[in-house]
């Protein structure tokens, strides 16, 4: 979500305005109870209070549609709770002039249900298919592939987020997917992780025997594959657009 | 409920009709009434390997179109009378086969037969297709050298995805892995894979190993199968792979060139 910066007298060069992506908690209201979500955040809160102190959250009040709600003892309940509101998105307009009230921006309703907990997406890299990448992981979930059946020559397999693989990968088969992909068991085949462009994407075997690698597009071929790194335990990543093999 | 097999490799060559009819009179020799069917269409060659090929009056696609029963096309083998066979056209194409006819054809033959073997042609088209697809068991046979492997590979593939087993999602195909004209001397001078070069490849359990044999030759240009020359190697191993597949446990032979003796040089065929 875009975090507005506040509009300041534009004189000098003192500063410039720049848009950016963060990650936010979003505490999504189910209830207009302030006793039980103030019970209950505490509750998460000694769970984990590192992960808690001093965060910044989002109020979503998009599931309480027109529900009559008190927002400044709730913003007051966070406050003590050692977290900083940082604003609200949606709400009736009662609830939005309250926030006015309070100095919390409210944010655009965005139809996205950003119910995920904290995304594990935390830096987003500066190259184009960045954006496509942001997107990926606020509308979907990242969903993993399991295969534990060997992966035949001339099979094909396709996942949209990880693929384990717990069996072997043989020659003249090919397996793709646009997030990480772990193959437990030989490696004889062509691998192609991130191929919707994702360059932090990482490709694990226990065996490499591969006759091609391949992130986000940039790839080598079995001839590449140094003979320490063949049948070894392997981990695959991306450094500046180069394949680097790294042994495990 | 008959049990159908499937012999099947990718590769030609290989020993699939060789096979295909040893394990067929095998399996009738047992006792179990067994049909085995000629896949290859246009190329029929089980026949002759049965020694049939003379009896021939209809075959497989005469059934397919209705232009024959099914009882009308079968031919009983004379040396086992629970093992019939269902040639090939030899004039026609693997065109002539429908999935729809192939259905029909083993659903009627599963009403009395307990096993059917189906010989598929080499490839990986529509024949040797509609010869696995309704399998429920698949004897993939392969020769020691990659190429062969590497096809086997790529059949277990498509059995494992294209199949009505598959796509039913019904619990998936048998395969085992039959290692055929095996030879444990050119193995030990690295000619040859060896059986753990194949299973390693193929991770695959492993019913038998056929070594290479003059008798095989012979017994196929006199239309007696390998299987009924209880003195060949080959056809010892063919024993042992019906055996094994009929759940007895035996231990594997010709796997290594030490382990005949002297025993075993003596009574050596040919």
């Amino acid at each position: 979500m875009p975090s507005d910066s506040q509009p300041i007298s534009l004189n000098s060069p003192a500063f410039e305005f720049k848009s950016g992506v963060v990650t936010i908690p979003a505490l999504n209201l189910l209830s207009t109870d302030i006793n039980a979500i103030t019970h209950q955040l505490q509750e998460k809160i000694n769970q984990a209070p590192g992960f808690f102190s001093n965060s910044s959250l989002l109020i979503d009040l998009q599931a309480l549609p027109g529900q009559d709600l008190n927002l400044a003892s709730l913003v007051e309940a966070i406050r003590d709770a050692s977290m900083f509101p940082i604003g609200i998105r949606g709400g009736n307009q009662e609830q939005q002039q309250a926030a006015n009230d309070l100095m919390l921006p409210v944010l655009s309703a965005h139809s996205s249900n950003t119910h995920k907990p904290r995304s594990q997406e935390k830096k987003i890299s500066k190259i184009a298919p960045a954006t496509d990448n942001a997107q990926n992981t606020t509308s979907t979930r990242i969903e993993t592939t399991t295969i534990t059946q060997p992966i035949r020559s001339g099979q094909r397999i396709y996942a949209k987020g990880d693929l384990v693989i717990i069996a072997q990968v043989s020659a003249g088969a090919e397996i793709m997917a646009e997030g990480n992909i772990h193959v437990y068991g030989t490696l004889r085949g062509r691998v192609l992780a991130g191929v919707q462009g994702n360059e932090d994407v990482r490709i694990f075997s226990s065996n490499l025997q591969a006759e091609l690698v391949s992130i986000a597009g940039n790839y080598r071929v079995s001839e590449g594959i140094l003979e320490s790194e063949r049948n070894a335990p392997v981990q695959i990543y991306l450094n500046k657009q180069a394949i680097i093999i790294q042994n495990t | 409920m008959a049990r159908i097999i499937v012999v099947t490799s990718g590769k030609g060559g290989v020993g699939k009709t060789t096979t295909s009819a040893a394990i067929a009179i095998g399996l009738a020799k047992k006792g179990h009434k067994t049909a085995v069917i000629d896949f290859d269409v246009g190329l029929r060659n089980l026949d002759l390997i049965l020694g049939c090929e003379r009896r021939v009056v209809y075959d497989f696609v005469n059934v397919i179109n209705e232009e024959a029963t099914l009882n009308q096309a079968l031919i009983r083998d004379k040396r086992c009378n629970q093992l019939f066979i269902l040639p090939a056209s030899q004039t026609r194409d693997k065109e002539a086969l429908t999935q729809e006819g192939v259905g029909k054809i083993l659903e009627e033959l599963s009403k009395t037969f307990k096993y059917i073997v189906c010989d598929s042609p080499a490839g990986i088209e529509r024949g040797a297709n509609l010869a696995m697809y309704f399998a429920d068991d698949a004897f993939v046979i392969t020769n020691p050298e990659i190429a062969s492997v590497r096809d086997s590979d790529r059949m277990l593939g498509i059995l494992s995805s294209k199949s009505r087993r598959a796509e039913n999602g019904d619990e998936p195909i048998k395969e085992y892995l039959l290692l055929s004209r095996y030879d444990p001397k050119r193995v030990k001078l690295g000619e040859m894979l060896s059986v753990e070069d194949v299973q390693d490849i193929l991770s695959l359990h492993l019913l038998g190993v056929i070594p290479e044999s003059q008798s095989v030759l012979n017994s196929s240009n006199s239309g007696t199968p390998v299987i009924l020359d209880e003195n060949s190697n080959a056809g010892q191993a063919y024993l042992d792979i019906v055996d094994r597949y009929l759940g007895e446990d035996k231990p594997h032979r010709f796997i290594d060139e030490d382990k005949k003796g002297l025993f075993g040089r003596l009574f050596r065929s040919k």
